[in-house]
């Protein structure tokens, strides 16, 4: 089975500072897969490599075979490859239902629309004409969802979702996740909470410092490969430096 | 009594007019954040091809008196290509994080077209022969006379900034404005096409900018050099207002309007000074305009 995306030593700068050194990464159609790392390990700057947000060379980013690194954003979702991004985002002088609707710019579609998003979080459907900026956290984030799906993607992107929520909060937020996926949704999701993210994914990539030292099936990587990947080296003392 | 009311009154029918300078200037810097330096210039442009176009017209059909107001509409679809145009082609290339590049482009803009039309024109004032419209008045009941023509420009400037507010605030090409002015980044995630939504801005702006050209003509004249002076009143109109609502811009081209007016009644000398003077302190009280909705 060819993968849907696949990224070939990756490589991504701010600048002069380089955040990606070389990540091969690879998911399949309806695959679940799961990245956690530190803070600063580039996951954030993957899922904006991927999306267009930070330029990349061509060839290191394939979906369905074809090289689509280093495209502008507004021709990436266009593929069918939607982001939400970390912090949310929401365009705050847009009302909720608004905002969601920017996610048809995209100009794809298929099984979500307004009233399918209204249903996955009717919370929504209430608050639909008030500010974004009015909502709780939680509802933000349901509506940064929401307005990702709107595009109807073939591969989501999901940023820390859990970002600044409260666990009942993010409970309630990756409840949804099952009914995203249920029709063939492929999605990736960026996750500090390493538990979360090993319950929730079918495969799992741990980055560090913009590598990737550890990926395989969630289940079969133990709690101390991972904190090894995630943390580096402690077994050895501190300062003895990273792989 | 009387005589500060009617002053009041001439100056809210001038800041209708003002209302018209300041408006294009407002939308675009609140979708790109891009101040048009070149925004006086702009409007005289468009005093000048309606001038132009109503020579050609009146030399071709010479017995047309009422000829010239079928140009309206093709001006405004005229105007909105030039700006459509003129972002593409050439304010896109600018736009950046650095406001310094588009601030030297417009400038540079607006030296080209003073001197443009100075070339084809000369310096001699012109005017739009409005058909007797400049000089008609109404009685009101109270006794109080007021201008035809100024009466019609204030009229258009309201429905111009409620039709602006109304663009931003509930169509699907005004959503798009939002979006690009509150986050770039995200918007172009979501597909859109900045560069085009900026071109359509800017479309719309040229296409107030050149109802407010014609205006100006058919009220005073004009002549190649007025530009620096009309960008200024539209600038301050903008500022006053706070930047990036359409309401505020209004609010702040009648005010000035009523300033200058108040100054010209102590002294004719003084009207536009007063003007600058409120403008200034204004910045010193309220620096970010009374209505202010745009941030950074």
């Amino acid at each position: 089975m060819s993968a849907l995306l696949q990224t070939h030593g990756l490589t991504a700068f701010y600048g002069d500072a380089q955040a990606l050194f070389g990540i091969d990464f690879s998911i399949n159609q309806g695959e679940l897969v799961a990245i956690i790392g530190a803070n600063g390990a580039g996951k954030s700057t993957f899922m904006k490599a991927v999306t267009g947000l930070v330029r990349t060379r061509a060839q290191q980013i394939e979906w369905n075979g074809q090289p689509i690194g280093g495209m502008p954003p507004a021709d990436i979702v266009k593929l069918g490859i939607a982001l939400v991004p970390e912090g949310r985002r929401l365009f705050p002088s847009l009302s909720v239902e608004e905002n969601l609707l920017m996610g048809e710019c995209a100009g794809r579609t298929g099984r979500w629309n307004l009233n399918r998003v209204y249903e996955l979080f009717p919370i929504l459907n209430e608050k639909r004409w008030q500010p974004s900026t009015s909502l709780s956290g939680g509802q933000q984030q349901m509506v940064a969802i929401g307005r990702a799906l709107m595009s109807n993607p073939l591969l989501l992107l999901c940023d820390e979702l859990s970002l600044g929520l409260a666990p009942i909060v993010i409970k309630e937020i990756y409840s949804a996740l099952p009914r995203i996926c249920a029709e063939g949704m492929t999605a990736i999701i960026v996750e500090q909470d390493v538990s979360k993210a090993r319950e929730v994914s079918s495969r799992l990539y741990c980055f560090q410092e913009g590598t990737v030292p550890l990926h395989g099936a969630s289940s079969a990587l133990t709690a101390e490969q991972i904190s090894q990947a995630y943390f580096g080296m402690p077994d050895k003392p501190a300062g003895a430096g990273a792989v | 009594m009387d005589a500060l009311l009617l002053t009041v009154v001439q100056g809210i029918l001038l800041g209708g007019l003002y209302c018209l300078f300041a408006l294009g200037l407002s939308l675009m810097y609140g979708v790109m954040r891009l101040t048009n330096t070149a925004q006086g210039d702009f409007i005289l442009l468009g005093s000048f091809t309606a001038i132009a176009a109503i020579a050609g017209l009146k030399w071709a059909v010479p017995d047309s008196v009422y000829l010239p107001l079928l140009l309206s509409p093709l001006l405004l679809l005229v105007a909105f290509g030039f700006g459509f145009v003129l972002q593409r082609q050439v304010l896109n290339k600018v736009l950046g994080k650095d406001p310094l590049p588009s601030l030297v482009v417009t400038f540079g803009l607006s030296i080209v077209i003073q001197n443009l039309l100075l070339e084809i024109f000369s310096a001699d004032p012109r005017s739009i022969d409005s058909l007797g419209l400049n000089t008609a008045s109404v009685t009101l009941p109270g006794g109080m006379a007021l201008g035809v023509l100024p009466l019609f420009i204030l009229s258009l400037a309201l429905s111009a900034t409620y039709g602006l507010q109304w663009l931003f605030n509930h169509s699907a090409l005004g959503r798009s404005f939002r979006a690009v002015s509150d986050d770039l980044e995200i918007a172009q995630l979501m597909g859109l096409n900045a560069k085009r939504v900026y071109a359509y801005a800017t479309g719309i702006a040229f296409m107030l900018i050149t109802v407010a050209g014609v205006l100006q003509a058919m009220r005073t004249t004009v002549s190649p050099s007025d530009g620096p002076m009309l960008l200024l009143f539209a600038f301050e109109s903008v500022i006053i207002g706070g930047m990036g609502s359409f309401w505020g811009t209004l609010i702040g081209a009648l005010l000035l309007g009523i300033t200058q007016q108040i100054g010209f009644r102590f002294d004719p000398g003084w009207g536009i000074w007063f003007g600058h003077i409120v403008f200034l302190l204004l910045l010193v009280v309220r620096p970010q305009g009374l209505f202010p909705k745009t941030v950074g």
